[in-house]
């Protein structure tokens, strides 16, 4: 059983929770940019955790379903349609075969999850089917949906219609504050340079990936000219030569010789990860412990999340 | 010893400011430990050539935790536990054929193809780190007399086995990809091979020798000109 890609749109890759553990062989994580939106996804459909969806950027995806199934749409303001009638993101909505999915392009934030019942069943390498297309491992060949391609899933999954309230759901705008925990090669940012880049604005550049974000703004300097290789942690912010920062996010490398002012929360990548080029972004520095403590709180609301069921 | 926060789950730990064996080893020796005294807590570990980032599960435990079990860990590293690793051999086509900077290389150098060729396959090189790609392995130290800059305009296409000099360190393409180091010749053996076991043939830590070879025992071994 399976659904069919007939236009696959700018960008969309089968990710599941990512590959952890194999950054000794050099494989990079992958996974979903916007976490907390794919993980509702999935919690939304009953799935088990981290089961594998479709990452949509920026939207234009059509599918057409060859099976009986439920799917749900979280993430980026994108409208969905199912057989051309719109439907309500957040929400567990059935399909029979032959039904066509259009997600259209995205009206705000530029990552949707589109999940299905059970998730589609691809075989995973290296423990993940997170896509990472530089390295040409994971989704069905190591590459983003193209169209004809055939994502199988399972068949016959029945799913209570869950949905989120709208109250709940996250808000995604053009504005977003990156927390970032200092250290790495801080001692080399004198404290000018520091406050520079903690109290200007930067804009998200067209050289935005899932790679990292390059942001455009008051070029910060460093006192060293470059350094002795080292791993790179997600949310790393690198300054190359040009001053101008990049965070490094899901499929960036696992070494590099960049130094680094600091590393940004995750939580707040994943709102990065959401901003257009041309978004504003702006850096508040948070200690270690604050930035531990605002990840338990963050893995306790969702865990107290709680979803209302439609009923016919 | 240094440790920093490298950010919300993951501290980095230096063990050294230069790159040697002696360094190296350390680098070896604390992952090995550190991964032991972590257990679940631990995610992932990147050695490199003087340092190891730690990324550990912010939600079992913390920084302030994860910094006194490195601290034990270096505190108990002995000179015992400096082990080398294995010895690989790499076979290499050296030849303009497939090495296109193989000639300018040893032109700069004041030197023969030939006498390049005896001092690259001649040095035993140690697998400092491995990353920027999958089975990208960093080895050095490369013999001065050979050293070379990067290219100032990197290939846009290195191919895959291409054998490679930058500054003091040479690599072996594992994939076809962009790249501006040196080209002096091509290995015919896959250095990542998702569906092989191990993946790789290397690891951080073991030693790599590269033997010359000709292009009939290239193509022999399966190498594609």
């Amino acid at each position: 059983m399976s659904v069919k890609v007939i236009q696959p749109g700018l960008l969309s890759l089968l990710q599941d929770g990512g590959r952890l553990g194999q950054h000794r062989i050099g494989l990079t994580n992958g996974g979903p940019l916007d976490p907390e939106a794919f993980h509702t996804c999935n919690r939304l459909l009953q799935n088990p955790e981290g089961s594998t969806a479709i990452e949509v950027s920026f939207g234009g995806l059509q599918l057409e379903a060859q099976v009986d199934t439920f799917i749900c749409l979280t993430g980026a303001i994108m409208t969905l349609r199912i057989n051309q009638q719109e439907q309500p993101r957040w929400e567990v909505l059935p399909v029979t075969a032959g039904d066509s999915i259009h997600i259209e392009f995205a009206e705000q934030g530029c990552r949707g999850y589109l999940g299905i019942a059970g998730g589609f069943d691809v075989e995973p390498s290296f423990t993940s089917t997170a896509t990472v297309m530089r390295e040409g491992i994971g989704g069905l060949n190591g590459d983003k949906l193209a169209a004809g391609d055939v994502l199988p899933c399972p068949a016959g999954e029945i799913r209570q219609r869950l949905y989120l309230e709208e109250h709940l759901q996250p808000k995604y705008e053009d504005i977003t504050t990156v927390r970032v925990i200092p250290g790495y090669q801080q001692k080399h940012f004198n404290r000018y340079q520091q406050r520079r880049f903690f109290s200007h604005g930067y804009t998200v550049s067209d050289r935005c990936d899932r790679m990292g974000y390059r942001l455009e703004g008051p070029a910060i300097e460093c006192d060293i000219e470059g350094i002795l290789s080292e791993g790179i942690c997600f949310g790393a912010i690198q300054i190359p030569a040009d001053g101008q920062p990049i965070v490094l996010l899901n499929d960036r490398q696992t070494i590099g010789g960049y130094p680094k002012i600091g590393a940004a929360l995750s939580l707040d990548c994943a709102r990065l990860a959401q901003l257009r080029p041309g978004g504003q972004v702006h850096f508040a520095p948070i200690t270690q412990h604050a930035a531990h403590n605002a990840l338990h709180l963050a893995n306790s609301f969702q865990q107290r999340l709680t979803f209302k069921e439609r009923r016919a | 010893m240094e440790l920093h926060s490298a950010g919300e789950n993951a501290l980095i730990l230096y063990l050294g400011k230069e790159t040697s064996p002696t360094v190296s080893a350390r680098v070896q020796a604390a992952a090995a430990a550190i991964e032991q005294a972590l257990g679940v807590d631990l995610v992932d570990l990147v050695p490199s050539y003087a340092s190891l980032l730690i990324i550990y599960n912010a939600l079992t435990t913390d920084h302030m935790a994860v910094a006194a079990t490195v601290r034990d860990c270096i505190a108990d590293l002995s000179a015992d536990d400096e082990a080398d690793g294995n010895t690989v051999v790499l076979p290499v086509y050296y030849h303009p054929e497939v090495g296109e900077d193989l000639e300018a290389l040893a032109a700069a150098a004041g030197m023969s193809t030939d006498d390049v060729i005896a001092i690259h396959s001649g040095t035993e090189y140690r697998v400092y780190a491995i990353g920027f790609a999958p089975g990208f392995a960093y080895l050095g130290q490369v013999d001065e007399r050979i050293a070379a800059p990067r290219q100032s305009t990197p290939r846009l296409k290195v191919p895959r086995g291409a054998v490679a000099i930058a500054d003091r360190q040479t690599a072996v393409y594992p994939a076809q990809s962009p790249g501006g180091w040196n080209l002096i010749g091509r290995c015919p053996q896959r250095m990542f091979d998702p569906k092989a076991t191990p993946t790789m043939p290397v690891s951080v830590g073991d030693k790599v020798r590269f033997e010359a070879i000709d292009r009939d025992r290239f193509l022999a071994l399966g190498g594609e000109l």
